[in-house]
């Protein structure tokens, strides 16, 4: 396999609680992302779900160093980027570019559209030279579905999809490696979230991207993702090929958050395994001790207080092969299938076979 | 019958002109039942619910036909303040966003309280007693406590459920919930359902679901009304809509959607956008998205049509598609 071309390695994001106004004074620190690490391989998929709270956006953030980690490191193509600054700095983040969840207010109303997926070109000139701007724009327009005549309209004249590929034709704008995508279709109409989910994914094959993709719905985030990364209070508690999280899920939260999402299918209600959590996620300013999900976890016993579950495959699947042995962040991990296989009526392909337990 | 909306319209008079939201929308919700209404953003879904409820912005909006019939009462003819005395009392709704729907400067407590001075005549204490009960009803742990709370010290499933609690402060016999698991995450998405499932089976309540997520119509309801422009596109019982749709809409919808049980190749999508309200195309609305218009679809406004499976099968589903039996089997 390929060297990954991002590598995240104990990262780690406080923002300081403070008290007064003049003297200020540290009372605590929000531990928005508490030890998290993953890789990226090229031309790959990472899907990143999770609950709000859980620090997925400040992952974003970090990622495309619109943030400085507390602590971590993050490797692009080996070299930790969190350290850089000035030149250095803004080479990395010509490969790393961002697509906003928010159509409405991420594109600046009183620019034109043509000016909106420009402007990276005004703080990395060496990608287009200014006499070719706007054929380039043009052209971008055209990859990401939009009319090119459309270049001197604002973004108030576009509905949310069209200006989901506004942005997206920005984020494209230097030609990136990586995008991260944090809740690119959230905002927009089912029907439309299709067109966008489709652009995407075509878009990954023409130019080889790699993405980060962030969001809540653990469907959308099936479909587009090879691999996926579940996290819960700033860590991840499970990360795993689509099909292990998915069929194979072993930590408990991951099995509550799959039971918890409505299946659009009726004849689902009777056969499925719901678990239905009990209470709110902890405050990131005060996290539980030890396994961060024991006080909504139905498993949860002394060692969980104690003990932090470190994100390795677990014991009981150590030297097993088969979908079930992936990382999970879980004392007594096991696996408990939630997702009935194959799925309803409408479907196509998979065979129909259900198993519950 | 509970409620029953016959043949509404409401416009919206705008600065650019008429936006027809609602174009002669019939539905009914019988006691103990679940009707989901299904719609995207402009579908005319929650315009509806806000005539039924009384509570649209007039003006700008305006109604403009049908009736509003609630156990037999035209509610679109009664007095206004004979409207505020069924509203809360006898039908109630549930916003999505609690957080702006629950007064910041009145503690929960409050806020439940009211309903039943108002409505009840009962005292303070009567009533912060009453609004102790109704949080310990929806499950708000140490109710007692809390009572005192302002709704920024709750959490999101926790405002949701006091939004809950004081629709069924009254005990109504129809709730309209709007979205009122949209501003939630999955999991306390799940508890605030099933909460709200159980208790309008417990005091046989009407329920009007509406919402854009079908997968919690597919978990909760009973029959589903699909929007689409301000127009009924499809209705029919849950088990036979998702089973087999029969309008090219509904169709689209459960196709695109990617699905938790399927690793997905590429997405069906519904190409184009919804209509602009101001400028509803002539004929069937969906017809520039359809992938089955015909020449008669562009002139013609399809009538909701008798739609049967199986000769002589009524089933109570109707679709607004002239070629409804192709897209049924097809």
């Amino acid at each position: 396999m390929a060297e990954p071309i991002l590598e995240v390695r104990d990262l780690v994001k406080h923002y300081p609680l403070t008290r007064g106004i003049l003297f200020k004074k540290q009372i605590g620190a929000v531990r928005a992302v508490d030890g998290v690490s993953f890789a990226l391989d090229p031309g790959e998929t990472l899907g990143i779900v999770g609950e709000s709270g859980c620090g997925k956006s400040t992952v974003a953030k970090l990622v495309v160093n619109l943030e400085r980690p507390t602590s971590g490191v993050i490797r692009y193509k080996g070299e930790d980027i969190t350290r850089l600054s000035g030149r250095a700095l803004k080479a990395v983040r010509r490969n790393i570019q961002m697509v906003f969840q928010d159509p409405y207010t991420s594109l600046n109303p009183r620019m034109t559209v043509g000016d909106i997926i420009g402007e990276p070109y005004e703080i990395h000139p060496e990608v287009a030279p200014k006499g070719d701007r706007r054929r380039r724009v043009r052209e971008l327009l055209d990859v990401v579905g939009l009319n090119p005549e459309y270049i001197n309209r604002y973004p108030h004249q576009f509905s949310g999809g069209q200006r989901q590929r506004i942005g997206i034709a920005r984020g494209l704008a230097l030609r990136p490696e990586i995008i991260v995508a944090d809740e690119p279709v959230s905002a927009l109409d089912v029907s439309v979230q299709a067109q966008v989910i489709n652009l995407m994914e075509r878009l990954q094959d023409e130019f080889g991207l790699s993405y980060i993709f962030i969001a809540h719905d653990l469907s959308i985030v099936r479909h587009i993702s090879d691999r996926v990364g579940v996290m819960y209070l700033g860590r991840l508690a499970e990360i795993g090929s689509d099909a292990e999280i998915y069929e194979h899920p072993t930590h408990p939260y991951t099995q509550a958050l799959l039971s918890a999402v409505p299946l659009p299918d009726p004849t689902a209600r009777e056969h499925r395994d719901r678990i239905i959590l009990t209470g709110d996620v902890p405050s990131p300013a005060n996290p539980p001790s030890g396994c961060r999900f024991r006080t909504r976890c139905w498993k949860a016993r002394e060692r969980c207080e104690v003990e932090v579950p470190e994100l390795a495959v677990p014991e009981a699947f150590r030297g097993l092969r088969g979908p079930a042995a992936h990382p999970s962040a879980c004392h007594f991990a096991e696996e408990r299938q939630i997702v009935p296989a194959g799925g309803g009526g409408n479907g196509e392909g998979r065979d129909s076979r259900r198993e519950t337990q | 019958m509970l409620l029953e909306v016959r043949d509404l319209q409401v416009e919206f008079h705008t600065r650019d002109g008429v936006a027809r939201a609602v174009n002669g929308v019939s539905y009914a919700v019988d006691a103990g039942e679940t009707l989901a209404v299904l719609g995207e953003s402009g579908s005319g879904k929650s315009v509806t619910a806000q005539a039924v409820m009384g509570i649209l912005d007039m003006p700008p909006g305006r109604i403009t036909g049908g009736q509003v019939l609630f156990q037999g009462r035209d509610l679109l003819r009664l007095k206004e303040e004979q409207r505020r005395r069924i509203r809360g009392a006898e039908m109630a709704m549930i916003f999505q966003d609690a957080l702006s729907s629950l007064n910041p400067v009145l503690t929960v407590g409050a806020q439940l309280g009211e309903m039943f001075i108002v409505h009840r005549g009962m005292s303070r204490k009567q009533a912060r007693a009453k609004a102790v009960e109704l949080m310990d009803r929806v499950r708000i742990p140490a109710a007692r406590e809390r009572v005192d709370d302002y709704p920024h010290q709750f959490s999101g499933g926790m405002r949701q459920r006091i939004m809950i609690a004081m629709a069924l402060a009254l005990e109504p016999s129809l709730i309209i919930a709007d979205e009122p698991t949209t501003a939630l995450d999955v999991t306390v998405q799940a508890q605030v359902m099933d909460l709200l499932a159980e208790l309008r089976r417990e005091l046989n309540m009407g329920l009007i679901l509406i919402t854009h997520d079908l997968g919690v119509v597919a978990d909760v309801a009973d029959r589903i009304a699909v929007m689409y422009a301000g127009r009924i596109v499809e209705t029919a019982p849950v088990y036979e809509i998702y089973r087999a749709p029969a309008h090219p809409y509904t169709r689209g919808l459960l196709r695109s959607i990617p699905r938790l049980d399927q690793k997905g190749r590429e997405l069906y999508a519904i190409k184009g956008l919804p209509p602009n309200l101001l400028r509803i195309p002539p004929g069937c609305a969906f017809n520039p998205r359809c992938p089955m218009a015909q020449d008669v679809c562009r002139t013609e406004v399809p009538p909701l049509f008798e739609v049967a499976e199986a000769p002589g099968a009524a089933e109570g589903r109707r679709s607004a598609c002239y070629f409804w039996e192709e897209t049924l089997h097809g």
